[in-house]
């Protein structure tokens, strides 16, 4: 049966510009046509998928743990309900009827158009192997790709990435990341072979290697096997590699099966002219979906220059697109490589070359007729948007061909490395943020009109707001534009200061700094006294720099941690008494129920970490909460802290019929030699009595996990909002090694993480062979840092609860005055 | 009391960059501030935001961070600082012989 076409809603008589595709290309070329004319049209678009605008280029970070799906949307619903604009999302149209101007989604609703837009992007191309179609076989090009495989990941092991280029690579590394073992097949002899030199590529895939993938070139690739589900991959060489995932990443192929049934001109991709019209003057295409002038793009670039021309011509002012030229880089944390144009050689080209062995740097820039025609770059990539920019506009570099290697700084004269300079000369179409195709003109007339921070201009023209690449550009642009008003450098602790984390840690140590005033004042803070970002960092330093030594700055710490409860959001605060590895007793019981009645506590909770919490205790009821519970022999849990929260445990050997080794009575002990210690943030610890790890220690700051010959330990896991597994860091026989390990581990932490900085994101960026180095490896300076934890802790073990009890920071609790206005003694004063 | 104004107890009492309160019967609590510089300043114990206690904030310079989510409140005008906006009520305040002096009839306002 047919639908009828929705009418347009109320009076509007507007031209209803309907739009098949709610990605990238779609969004942006909408966003362009409102910046023109905003009431001209009303817009309907139709997604395929059920989410708003996303930046899909973002996936990859996503996949990585690096980005939330909520930091890469592009378009939140208010921006559609802003804009007036209905969003059809998760009902992907159908069909196209040309002769009615309708088209037809797959629910059955039928809308009629005016103007119709195809923004269909592109598919994964799936090679035609046996088992293709096996569950666990899939392409990288979605979020629910990116689900598919965060959910594998959950389960690990191996996964097989077929494709050595730019998507497989990032796909690679992100299942590598969340602990999957990954192999890369790829059919060629060099990785991302179109965009990079055989140099460059092999330098690449020495990076990968060492950071534990296994990367087969010339890999092809002859059936992918399993019986239910994917089981592996085997070669046309015979080889099988085991899989329980695998990714095909070999291309994508633009999405024009429903513009061919609509009878629509179809190459490669939809034919459009340069105003982005289709063979039906009705119908525009733009895209990945399109081919232009003989060309298809699977880039992003190219997309904002062809929407910039759709949008002139829906507003009859017609520009035309002229095809793009395109640059690429590799989004892999760590590993730095941009390529732009050809560098295949031929006829009057000439390679210039620069190697730096030791900062494993490699750059090419292939020069014909005294013009740039390509490069590649490794390991340095600042000047890439330099040569790109060359490269586009065709400059002459003849004056400057002995410098161009050297980059910008040096080639534009001086001999003077001036990164000011080089982004100043950068020509005003140039393009900054590669993300959200921004331009240097539009960053500066941003800041021209008013967005005078980096976060201003992030949420005006989205420069640097989707993978953060270009914040360095950004600010010198804030510093050219705005004076000396705003000063870029390196990313530095908080605004008080131009250092870095590391750099004031550093110096704290090798000046003797012994309080937040000297550190202050020797290090030129900006502001007179910090602000609620640096002095709990400053404090931290200087307690884990000078154990015994520092006294503890109260009014730098978090109120959580200066009342040793949480807060909650109506001002009361939650209490949670240490439970010795998750074991209480009918004593502790018994007293933590009468509390509950006594201070009527509206409700108890069994916390995630096999704790009790206690909530809605009024702050000045805390010290005799803490009293009634230090009477029973409890002391605080520190569930409020950067510091060492709760060591869960399992039943172990003593019970279970599992258990290899007493799981709970370890848990004790490393409780009660770690509780008290303050970290950079809040440290979990668990102690599984066997492989199936009821305790889930593979989650756990630190986790160790009972075999029969052992303690297998683990570093850097964490639930919360980006879960991540832990590493393995060793395995040890004794208890004792497994404590004295433990200890060295939570010191290396307490030393050389950043504040704030989770065992999770430290791991990831020191890596884990480090931490094998620096704990298993080398046993003296293991020694060294359990003696310095242990040093330390001689001087924290004290429970804080006990001593507020008796009086101290009575300040903290107790009100200064109560002031009743309608009686005769207005005012009781109240002795701290 | 002194006039209109009320005496809630000495400078001393309010820890350096920290705060203490003063509970009005049938009323908000009123938050009183000492600034690194020694100045001591009072408003109503509630965030424009989302009502946080600010006198469990960090002090710095002339403001004071919301423990809830760390908006920055001016200690002389109460205003929201940075791209937040808000205003919490401000109390005047007088020092005399080291005691701390609350305005009382700005006290009662901000309290009901």
């Amino acid at each position: 049966m047919k639908h009828q076409p929705i009418q347009p809603a109320g009076e509007d008589r507007r031209d209803h510009l309907v739009v098949i595709g709610n990605g990238m290309a779609g969004c942006r070329a909408v966003e362009e046509l409102l910046a023109r004319d905003p009431t001209r049209y009303r817009v309907t678009i139709f997604g395929a998928e059920p989410h708003v605008n996303y930046n899909r280029i973002m996936l990859s970070p996503v996949l990585a743990g690096e980005k939330t799906f909520e930091q890469i949307v592009i378009n939140d619903h208010a921006w559609y309900a802003t804009n007036a604009i209905e969003l059809i999302a998760g009902d992907p149209v159908d069909s196209i009827d040309r002769a009615a101007q309708t088209v037809t989604a797959r629910s059955g609703r039928t809308v009629h158009y005016d103007r119709l837009l195809i923004a269909t992007g592109s598919d994964p191309f799936i090679i035609p192997v046996p088992g293709k179609d096996l569950p666990g076989v899939i392409g990288f090009r979605d979020m629910k790709d990116v689900d598919h495989m965060l959910a594998a990941a959950g389960r690990g092991g191996d996964a097989v990435v077929i494709g050595g280029g730019l998507l497989g690579l990032e796909a690679a590394h992100g299942l590598s990341l969340r602990g999957m073992k990954v192999t890369v097949l790829h059919i060629m002899p060099t990785l991302m072979e179109r965009q990079l030199d055989e140099a460059a590529g092999w330098l690449l895939k020495s990076a990968l290697e060492a950071r534990g993938q296994t990367i087969l070139t010339g890999a092809d690739t002859a059936e992918i096997v399993g019986s239910d589900a994917v089981e592996g991959v085997r070669l046309k060489d015979g080889t099988l590699i085991p899989a329980s995932l695998v990714v095909m990443a070999v291309g994508i192929r633009p999405s024009v099966a429903l513009a061919r049934a609509a009878g629509l001109a179809v190459g490669r991709g939809i034919q459009v002219d340069d105003h982005m019209v289709t063979s039906d003057p009705a119908v525009l295409a733009v895209g990945e979906c399109v081919e232009h002038d003989g060309n298809v793009y699977g880039l992003v670039a190219p997309l904002w220059d062809m929407c910039r021309a759709l949008a002139d011509g829906l507003v009859d002012a017609p520009s035309g697109y002229r095809g793009s030229v395109t640059s690429t880089k590799l989004k892999v944390s760590g590993i730095d490589v941009f390529s732009a144009g050809d560098f295949s050689g031929g006829a009057g080209a000439e390679d210039i070359v620069l190697r730096d062995a030791s900062r494993g740097v490699y750059k090419r820039v292939v020069v014909r007729d005294d013009r740039i025609v390509g490069a590649v770059l490794y390991g340095d990539t600042a000047d890439g948007g330099w040569y790109f920019d060359l490269l586009k506009r065709g400059a002459d570099i003849s004056d400057m061909r002995d410098m161009l290697i050297f980059g910008q700084s040096f080639a534009s004269g001086g001999g003077q490395a001036d990164p000011k300079a080089a982004v100043a000369a950068l020509s005003d179409d140039a393009e900054i943020c590669g993300c959200n195709g921004v331009t240097k003109g539009q960053v500066v007339s941003c800041i021209a009109k008013g967005a005078h921070s980096l976060d201003a201009v992030r949420g005006t023209c989205k420069a640097s707001a989707s993978c953060g690449s270009c914040t360095g550009l950004v600010e010198t642009l804030l510093a050219l534009t705005l004076g000396d008003e705003v000063e870029a450098g390196p990313k530095t602790m908080c605004k008080c200061t131009s250092f870095g984390h590391d750099d004031v840690r550093r110096e704290i140590v090798a000046q003797d700094m012994r309080a937040i005033p000297e550190v202050m004042q020797k290090l030129h803070w900006s502001t007179p006294d910090g602000c609620s970002s640096c002095r709990p960092a400053l404090n931290y330093y200087l307690l884990c720099a000078l154990p015994g030594i520092y006294i503890d700055d109260q009014q730098s710490r978090f109120v959580n941690e200066r009342l040793h409860a949480n807060i909650q959001k109506d001002g009361t605060y939650s209490v949670v008494p240490r439970m010795w590895g998750g074991l209480t007793s009918p004593k502790e019981l018994r007293a933590i129920a009468d509390v509950v009645e006594k201070f009527n506590a509206p409700m108890v909770k069994v916390t995630g970490g096999q704790r009790l919490d206690i909530f809605g205790i009024k702050k000045e009821d805390l010290p005799a909460v803490w009293a009634d519970l230090n009477a029973a022999g409890m002391v605080s849990g520190h569930a409020y802290g950067k510091s060492l929260r709760t060591v869960k445990t399992c039943v172990g050997s003593e019970w279970c019929r599992f258990g290899t080794q007493d799981s709970t009575g370890l848990g004790v002990k490393i409780e009660r030699m770690t509780w008290g210690s303050w970290m950079p943030h809040k440290f979990k610890i668990a102690v599984s009595g066997c492989p199936r790890n009821c305790a889930e220690a593979t989650i756990k700051d630190f986790g160790i996990v009972c075999v029969d010959s052992g303690y297998e330990l683990h570093v850097g896991g964490n639930g919360g909002i980006k879960v991540r597994a832990t590493d393995f860091l060793c395995k040890v026989t004794t208890e004792e090694e497994a404590m004295h390990y433990c200890a060295a581990f939570i010191q290396l932490y307490r030393e050389e993480a950043r504040y704030l900085e989770r065992t999770a994101p430290w791991i990831e960026r020191v890596g884990v062979v480090y931490l094998r180095e620096r704990i298993a490896d080398d046993e003296a300076g293991r020694d060294a840092l359990a003696a310095r934890f242990h040093h330390a802790q001689s001087f924290s073990q004290e429970d804080p609860w006990a001593a507020r009890v008796e009086g101290a920071e009575r300040e903290h609790h107790a009100p200064m005055a109560r002031f009743t206005p309608h009686r005769a003694a207005v005012l009781e004063g109240i002795d701290a | 009391m002194i006039g209109d104004w009320i005496d809630i107890g000495w400078v001393d009492e309010i820890p350096v960059r920290g705060s203490r309160t003063v509970q009005v019967a049938d009323g908000d609590d009123i938050a009183v501030f000492r600034t690194g510089d020694g100045a001591v300043f009072a408003m109503l114990d509630r965030c424009p935001h989302k009502g946080g206690r600010l006198s469990q904030g960090i002090v710095h310079g002339g403001a004071v961070a919301c423990p809830l989510h760390n908006w920055r409140i001016s200690l002389s005008t109460g205003e929201a600082l940075g791209d937040d906006k808000g205003c919490t009520p401000t109390i005047p305040v007088k020092i005399s012989g080291n005691r701390v002096l609350l305005c009382r009839t700005s006290t009662l306002k901000a309290a009901a």
